[in-house]
């Protein structure tokens, strides 16, 4: 008779496919995830803490570095959160410039996860090429915000930077080039039977349990679920364009994938519309007062980020500082799932599920 | 800065509305309590005279007791702080009721209460040698007193009689969706009058004024602020922060007093009318009337209706509009109904609350609080609700058998906070690990660690 | 040449000529290896728009993987506390031995060949088979769950591969009637077996690429799962042996399969008979290595069960329903 027991097994946190400082103790039998349970923390810096120190404008670039993969609608949460509160009007301009390098950012985020995803199951080259792609949108927002990574481009009652001189055309001319790019996306992994075989019915989850489990963005479009902040609370000017929500039914990994892929096209869609529209003239920042205070009381905004829904709550109470700041910080709700997902799979699987939910440690951990 | 002004000038409006209602209240209050008042004063006068510390502190120790037994333990320096503080708080209205002009003055006597309130809790230095010669004077006078605050509300009352009147009526209108609201406030005013004993019968009128003052305090203050002394409305919130501690022990009038001036001033900023609704059942009418009614109003009445119909008018604390929230409809639930009211809002048909999109916690220094954001996809309608919890002991049922996104933002609750939430099926410090001495996101927070 | 020396009596002079000629030939795949892995991240540079190694040793980097193997040996080396040390230390060399022993009996042309030997494919696919003990055993001497994964992992995939691979090429013993290389480079004088098999080739092909632990089937290794596999403890030189068997393993069955479907040594076409079969080796050996260089870049990773699976589900019948249409063919037309 042979006699099996299980082991015990660290994933992380120094390991190739968690993205970061994650780490995940799996006890296997075999090859077989018995039981998960994902340990988080690693990357804590206590933005929230330091927050209740730091007047609004100062918050801006820690929200840069939460989720770094899309600075720029961690920027924007905290600042339209305030504006909320103040009741600010923001310069048509500012929104523009605001939605651009928003959606920028988001088709940034995406080509980041598709390339690493791609890494994780195997292939190698995918990441090259969406880093290529990434590259250029990076540059662009180089030139918009003067940093790569962390813009902290926006400020309370707009933007901090005017757009410089044909950046508009850059944008215009990014667009057909990224449609190009992303058909070969489509050509070179979509179809291939060894990736489809690696993400369908992979880390399957029903529309009831994303419910459940506060899942966000494209996990929970990935169950049939159109559900999109920018669509359905629209904030900043996303009412203006013309988009949709791409929804899939069967909510595993392979359905993420066509959501995300799709969701790149349309963002290029608003991207097209919005530099078409751009106004030539006009304000970058509403007048604002030099120190920004936000009324006593509390405001809880909620915005769609390429990972879900972020959502910033702030209480004030009337002074320079909030009295109280919380991200809702997408990568941590959506994480949750996690180990009900990982149950009975084997570790091939389990890099291939945490892969498709798509998280940044640096939201997961605040 | 136009805006601003319009805001005070919105404010002081709202003070004076609300002001009138109180009044108009008060009167119908005062019909129905003359009796009751008539013997308190009897009953009152003996503690009075013979030790009025005591005394006031007694009667108030009773509704200590009755509400929050943990502080007992400090119930005497409750008593203390609240002995001074009371004797200001029944001294004010003497003084407004003699002052000719029925809006400023009140708007300062409420104000001073306020402030006078925060000051005894803090023990604040600048004011102390005023605040004590007035208690001396008000416990001089403590005889008197018995009769006089009964008086007192009366004066101010007659001299906004008109005012009162147009209110009354704006509020009248609103009354449908209000009323259950005024109901239940009042009970509760009642039945805190009562058991506040003796003392309290001679301190309902003040206390309902004062009530009513305290809803409204902050804009008050905040008006006056605006006019004379904004130097003044800081100290008091500064005050008020250092008391915090203090407050906690000073027990369950001055915590509800608190809360209510924090409400205020939350209301204060959303133009006072929304907030007023809150604090005041009353009030609100004359406040929704006055601003243009949020588009999500009848999503709120539509909650309020439901919860209330199936599980009483008791397990809601609160509830108004938060305007500064694009409008999100808040309920503040009631601690003991907390996790029944969470699965109400997700099993109720009408509701359906099915997504928890955030939860955390807020460490208010007087009480802890806990704020859940729900969304209901089957409405596409969003609901706020809050419900506070004692500092000191800050347990909580977990939402995690509820919404299983619960799980982890308990957890960090729990990390950064303390919070502890029972029924949870794996709390643990999710951030910081076991090891961690203290809760970051708390206000007094000392790190362990001097290096870090 | 060599083949009088095997057969004469031993001596002296036989083992001082066979013990230069093995060093150089070592020397000969060393270099091999050297420079199949500049080649490797060459081609993987340019498939990924990148230049890959392009400073040492002129702008084609060539010095680069020397620079490497110098690195290694001067590497640290770290044997882990709670490892079975002797195992530790045996295990590259039982991975590396075999693969270099399998080059014995590969004809490189008609005249470069150590070992002549009468059932020369069968000795191949034994041999190599042993390699999967040095992985199994660094695995387990490793005494990490990583490798021990990723040694499990090696064995059964191995284990399975090696039943499709060996049955695939039956067709071409039964074309050919025998199992010396040299008797089936000869058979393909009027056509390569690539066009009388393709079936076979295919399977083949998937065979070894999961032999060579190549990507799609580099499970073993898979770093993005195991870290680093059956080899996530080694370092230094003993890495290097891993990798170098690899490396060996690569060549020697890109060899083989020259060998065994496109005709060897010999040139495509009479008239081109002139070309030195050297050459015409080295052509057909680069283009087949290219192929594995391609696949590594392109492919993502197949799933542990689903390898299994489709070793056992698919590459076995059809090898086998090869073997039955190649019999009938033979016994038709040949």
């Amino acid at each position: 008779m042979i006699k099996t027991e299980e082991m015990m097994l660290n994933v992380g946190p120094q390991h190739p496919s968690t993205h970061g400082v994650f780490r995940l103790v799996v006890k296997l039998d075999g090859e077989i995830i018995t039981e998960a349970q994902p340990v988080i923390g690693y990357l804590h810096r206590g933005t929230e803490k330091l927050a209740e120190n730091l007047q609004y404008t100062q918050i801006i670039p820690y929200t840069d570095r939460m989720d770094y993969l899309s600075a720029m609608t961690n920027n924007y949460v905290i600042c339209h959160a305030v504006e909320t509160m103040m009741g600010i009007e923001i310069p048509e301009r500012a929104d523009f410039l605001r939605v651009i390098a928003m959606e920028l950012g988001r088709v940034a985020s995406h080509l980041v996860w598709w390339g690493t995803y791609l890494l994780d199951l195997g292939a190698t080259s995918p990441f090259i090429y969406a880093f290529r792609e990434r590259e250029m949108i990076i540059n662009m927002l180089n030139e918009l915000s003067g940093g790569r990574l962390t813009f902290n481009y926006m400020r309370v009652g707009g933007v901090k930077w005017d757009a410089p001189e044909g950046w508009i055309q850059k944008v215009k001319e990014f667009i057909p080039y990224m449609r190009e790019q992303l058909a070969g996306y489509h050509s070179l992994v979509t179809g291939n039977e060894i990736f489809l075989n690696r993400v369908k019915g992979i880390g399957q989850y029903t529309k009831e349990d994303a419910l459940q489990y506060s899942l966000s963005g494209v996990n929970l479009r990935c169950t049939g679920v159109k559900w999109d902040l920018r669509k359905d609370e629209p904030y900043s000017i996303y009412n203006r364009f013309d988009f949709d929500v791409p929804v899939q039914e069967s909510g595993d990994a392979w359905a993420r994938y066509q959501c995300r892929m799709a969701e790149i096209e349309e963002s290029l869609k608003i991207l097209e519309q919005a530099a078409e529209q751009f106004p030539e003239e006009g304000e970058i920042l509403a007048k604002v007062p030099k120190i920004i205070k936000a009324p006593k009381g509390e405001a809880f905004v909620r915005i769609e980020s390429p990972r879900g829904e972020i959502g910033c709550y702030i209480y004030s109470d009337g002074k320079k500082e909030p009295y109280r700041l919380k991200f809702r910080r997408p990568s941590f709700y959506n994480l949750q799932i996690l180990p009900k997902l990982l149950k009975g799979e084997n570790i091939a699987n389990m890099i291939a599920i945490l892969g498709a939910i798509d998280i940044v440690l640096g939201e997961v951990d605040g | 800065m136009s805006g601003e002004k319009d805001l005070e000038q919105l404010k002081r409006e709202a003070v004076a509305k609300a002001k009138a209602e109180a009044a108009a209240k008060r009167a119908a209050r005062e019909a129905g309590q003359k009796p009751a008042e008539s013997a308190a004063p009897k009953q009152e006068e003996t503690p009075v005279e013979a030790t009025p510390a005591a005394g006031s502190g007694a009667g108030d120790a009773d509704d200590l007791a009755k509400k929050k037994a943990a502080a007992a333990a400090k119930a005497k320096a409750a008593a203390l702080a609240k002995n001074k503080r009371e004797g200001i708080a029944d001294e004010e209205p003497a003084a407004e009721a003699a002052a000719p002009a029925p809006g400023v003055p009140e708007a300062g006597a409420g104000d001073a209460d306020d402030l006078a309130k925060k000051k005894a809790a803090a023990v604040a230095k600048a004011k102390a040698a005023a605040a004590a010669k007035r208690k001396a004077m008000e416990l001089a006078g403590g005889a008197d007193q018995a009769s006089e605050p009964a008086a007192t509300p009366e004066a101010p009352e007659a001299a906004d009689a008109g005012a009162g009147g147009d209110a009354d009526d704006l509020a009248k209108k609103k009354a449908a969706a209000v009323a259950k609201a005024k109901a239940a406030a009042a009970a509760k005013r009642k039945a805190m009058e009562l058991a506040g004993g003796a003392d309290q019968a001679a301190e309902p009128a003040a206390e309902a004024g004062g009530d009513d003052a305290k809803a409204k305090a902050a804009a008050a203050a905040k008006a006056k602020a605006a006019a004379a002394a904004k130097a003044k409305a800081a100290a008091a919130a500064k005050a008020k922060r250092e008391g915090g501690a203090e407050d906690v022990p000073a027990g369950d009038d001055e915590k509800a007093k608190a809360i209510a001036a924090a409400k205020a001033k939350a209301a204060a900023v959303a133009a006072a009318k929304a907030k007023a609704a809150a604090a005041k059942g009353g009030a609100a009418g004359a406040g929704a009337a006055e601003a243009k009614p949020s588009p999500n109003q009848p999503y709120l009445d539509k909650y309020v209706k439901v919860i209330e119909e199936n599980m009483g008018s008791e397990v809601l604390e609160d509830f108004y509009i938060n305007k500064l929230s694009k409008d999100v409809p808040t309920l503040v639930v009631k601690r003991e109904a907390y996790f029944k009211l969470a699965q109400f809002l997700k099993y109720n048909e009408l509701l359906g609350f099915d997504y928890l999109s955030e939860l955390h916690g807020t460490d208010f220094e007087t009480h802890m609080e806990i704020y859940v954001h729900l969304y209901s996809y089957k409405n596409r309608q969003s609901v706020a609700f809050k419900v506070k919890i004692d500092r000191n002991e800050p347990i909580i049922e977990s939402l995690q058998p509820v919404w299983a996104g619960a799980d982890w933002p308990e957890c960090e609750a729990y990390d950064l906070l303390g919070i502890k939430f029972t029924g949870h099926p794996n709390l643990h410090r999710i951030m910081l690990g076991e090891e961690w001495v203290g809760y970051p996101l708390r206000k007094d927070y000392e790190p362990y660690d001097v290096e870090v | 040449m060599i083949q009088e020396m095997l057969q004469s009596s031993p001596g002296w002079f036989n083992f001082i000529f066979f013990f230069i000629f093995g060093l150089v030939l070592l020397l000969v795949v060393l270099g091999f290896v050297t420079y199949s892995i500049l080649a490797e991240r060459k081609v993987m540079g340019y498939i990924q728009l990148r230049h890959g190694p392009n400073q040492l040793g002129g702008r084609f980097g060539l010095l680069q993987t020397v620079a490497d193997v110098l690195k290694l040996l001067l590497k640290e080396d770290i044997i882990p506390k709670m490892a079975d040390r002797p195992m530790f230390i045996l295990a590259p060399v039982i991975a590396f031995a075999p693969s270099f022993m399998v080059l014995a009996t590969i004809p490189f042309t008609d005249r470069f060949q150590f070992a002549d030997l009468g059932v020369g494919l069968l000795y191949y696919v034994a041999v190599s088979g042993l390699t999967v003990f040095g992985i199994l055993l660094g695995g387990w001497a490793s005494n990490n769950k990583y490798s021990l994964l990723g040694g499990a992992r090696a064995t059964a995939q191995m284990i399975s591969y090696e039943i499709p691979l060996v049955m695939s090429v039956l067709g071409v013993i039964l074309l050919s009637g025998s199992l010396n290389l040299n008797d089936i480079v000869h058979a393909q004088k009027h056509g390569w077996f690539i066009l009388l098999q393709p079936i076979g080739f295919i399977v083949f092909l998937i065979a070894s690429t999961a032999e060579l632990s190549r990507t799609p089937f580099d499970l073993p290794e898979s770093e993005s799962e195991l870290v680093a596999g059956y080899h996530t403890e080694y370092t230094g030189f003993r890495w290097a042996f891993f990798m170098l068997a690899e490396y060996v393993y690569l060549f020697a069955m890109t060899a083989l399969i020259t060998i065994l479907f496109f005709g060897g040594w010999m040139a495509p076409f009479g008239f081109l008979d002139f070309i030195p079969g050297a050459v015409w080796f080295s052509l057909k050996f680069c283009v087949i290595l290219f192929l594995y260089l391609w696949f590594r870049s392109t492919f993502p990773r197949m799933r542990a069960d689903k390898l299994m699976e489709f070793a056992w589900k698919i590459l076995m019948p059809v090898a086998l329903a090869n073997i039955m249409l190649t019999a009938i063919i033979k016994s038709l037309f040949f």
